[in-house]
């Protein structure tokens, strides 16, 4: 899954070092910058907060899916949902370590998520509310995810870069699966068809929200561009997200919540209605449906865990302590 | 109102494929709810992958269950439209989670006997029940590493892992018993080479569990009285609970396909 449209704070003017200009002209040339090689403090700052507000996304977005492995309808679906999870949790352990190429810690990034001090994607503030959602996310929510991350895979730095590469694969996944549950219930029942009706239009704008603000008040995509960190705009992206997937949802015989969506004839894309730009900026301020939620359960997990990791540490000094001390003896 | 459960005549085949089915199913979900809570990224991804290693077995078991059967039900109708007395599952995969120590106390006891018991099913003369066996020994043995290296590093971390480790396991030790029962419906199966003998099994436990704990340095229980009756239906509190969840989709929708 994913973190949505990242804008990043601005941070002051270009570096004119000859050590700048031999990394533009590196990143300029589509060479990849490895961990070791030399990098502007505000690249390193910035990928360390897109990475790991990435790999937050990740973590926190097991938890909405997680809610329904437990009553998936049936196994093959339980087996599916369980191994999707656990895929996202593995994203979010591989991000971790690609932050972690940057010189952060795991237990720093997490405290900055636990403290809410690092944001992650909004989307997961929203609750699963029927087995509907979890087709709705994996059609809709990852469909949007692999629309942003496609281009993260030419990323100037290496190890994200790479990274994304196989989250992409699973992504794609993913999707796939979703559409798939989505396809099942819209031939289903008229109860199932409800159900996956009422879950497009509770998924549809948040979806669409996860591309970022409007490219006029997107403030810092510039710098990214420049960096090669970020290669479309996030009008660009949403849009071609709305193209992909308006026929996805008429093969379905489902309904887009959008009484103003129409086929433009002459650039061929489909137009859409005002999203609720307000909604947006109070769910990643903390005031969406399950925020508090979200954050409760991470904690909670957080705490409950604390003795386990200390109890992994002690044990892992016990025994350094041990082999130390028969090595002494041996000599 | 007509019901959504099936019955079916429970051959001594039938019953025992669906003895080691449910226990598969029941402590994979179990371990499933551990997934987005436990104490690491690792563990999350660990605990999954037991999780679908046994809902897997479980699936293959299952499968063939429907086909020792006959009448054409498929697996989903053995895990969702049986009630809580025709599940045939041990009382020990059903005890809840706990803290991270009593989930993997529970690992290590249920893991150490399936690993010994599906060896001994690799020889059965039922060729399918043969090759799951094969296939799931495979999964034991790693879920066996994974959860008695945690139950040392348990045992031997701190005051506090260590208390509940051994907490755990005085609460956990009095459903091992029921592992080792034979019933008359299990003998008639191993007289006929289909079915491991689970009680010659028990002395062989014991000799690969009391490494494990003295190494974590945890104290084998003393347990006067062993639980049992899960075998033959007669379940705790917590089963009800899990088939609620599991099944209510089903339930509530009984026409629809998923």
């Amino acid at each position: 899954m994913y973190t949505q449209a990242l804008n990043t704070v601005s941070e002051g003017p270009a570096d004119q070092s000859p050590e700048a200009t031999r990394f533009q002209a590196h990143v300029d040339a589509e060479q990849k910058i490895e961990p070791n090689d030399w990098m502007p403090d505000a690249y390193r700052r910035t990928l360390v907060r897109q990475i790991s507000q990435h790999a937050h996304s990740e973590i926190v977005g097991m938890l909405p899916e997680g809610n329904w492995i437990t009553r998936a309808p049936s196994l093959k679906r339980k087996v599916a949902l369980l191994a999707k999870v656990q895929d996202e949790g593995g994203h979010g352990l591989y991000l971790y370590a690609a932050a972690e190429t940057l010189d952060v810690s795991r237990e720093e990034l997490i405290e900055q998520l636990l403290s809410g001090k690092a944001k992650y994607s909004s989307i997961f503030n929203y609750p699963t509310l029927t087995w509907a959602d979890i087709g709705a996310i994996g059609w809709l929510v990852d469909g949007a995810a692999i629309m942003n991350q496609i281009p993260l895979c030419r990323c100037s730095y290496g190890p994200y870069a790479r990274a994304m590469i196989r989250i992409c694969k699973e992504e794609s996944f993913h999707q796939r699966q979703g559409y798939e549950i989505m396809l099942t219930l819209s031939r289903g029942t008229a109860e199932q068809k409800a159900m996956a009706q009422d879950a497009l239009n509770r998924w549809w704008w948040p979806c669409l929200m996860m591309f970022g603000p409007p490219d006029g008040e997107s403030q810092h995509s510039d710098q990214s561009t420049r960096w090669k960190i970020k290669r479309f705009s996030n009008d660009d992206l949403r849009q071609k997200f709305i193209d992909a997937t308006v026929p996805q949802a008429h093969y379905l015989g489902l309904t887009i919540p959008d009484k103003e969506l129409a086929l433009d004839e002459a650039s061929g894309h489909w137009k859409i209605g005002p999203i609720d730009w307000a909604e947006f900026k109070r769910v990643l301020s903390g005031g969406g449906p399950c925020n508090r939620e979200r954050m409760r359960v991470r904690r909670k997990a957080h705490e409950n865990g604390a003795w386990v990791r200390a109890a992994a540490l002690a044990y892992a000094e016990k025994r350094r302590a041990r082999r130390d001390a028969m090595k002494v003896a041996a000599e | 109102m007509a019901t959504t459960t099936i019955s079916f005549a429970e051959t001594p085949l039938l019953n025992l494929v669906l003895r080691r089915a449910d226990d598969a199913l029941i402590l994979g979900h179990h371990l499933s709810e551990w997934c987005g809570h436990a104490p690491m990224v690792e563990e999350d991804i660990a605990l999954a992958n037991i999780a679908l290693d046994l809902i897997g077995q479980s699936r293959s078991l299952y499968d063939y269950a429907a086909q020792v059967e006959g009448s054409g039900l498929t697996e989903d109708h053995f895990a969702y439209r049986r009630e809580q007395h025709q599940y045939r599952n041990c009382l020990l995969v059903e005890q809840p989670n706990g803290d991270f120590a009593a989930t993997i106390v529970r690992q290590v006891l249920f893991s150490t006997f399936m690993d010994l018991y599906w060896r001994e099913m690799m020889s059965s003369r039922d060729s399918t029940l043969a090759a799951i066996a094969a296939k799931a020994e495979k999964e034991t043995a790693y879920h066996i590493r994974h959860s008695a290296e945690w139950l040392i590093r348990l045992g031997d971390g701190t005051d506090e892992s260590h208390a509940r480790a051994q907490a755990a396991l005085d609460e956990l030790w009095a459903f091992t018993g029921e592992l080792f029962e034979v019933d008359a419906v299990e003998r008639s199966l191993i007289d006929a080479g289909i079915a491991p003998d689970a009680g010659a099994l028990r002395d062989r436990w014991h000799e690969r569990i009391a490494p494990i704990l003295r190494e974590a340095t945890l104290n084998i229980p003393s347990a006067p009285f062993m639980q049992s009756g899960g075998r033959s239906g007669r379940h705790g509190e917590h089963l009800g609970y899990i088939l609620a969840d599991l099944q209510y989709l089903q339930r509530a929708h009984p026409e629809a396909v998923w």
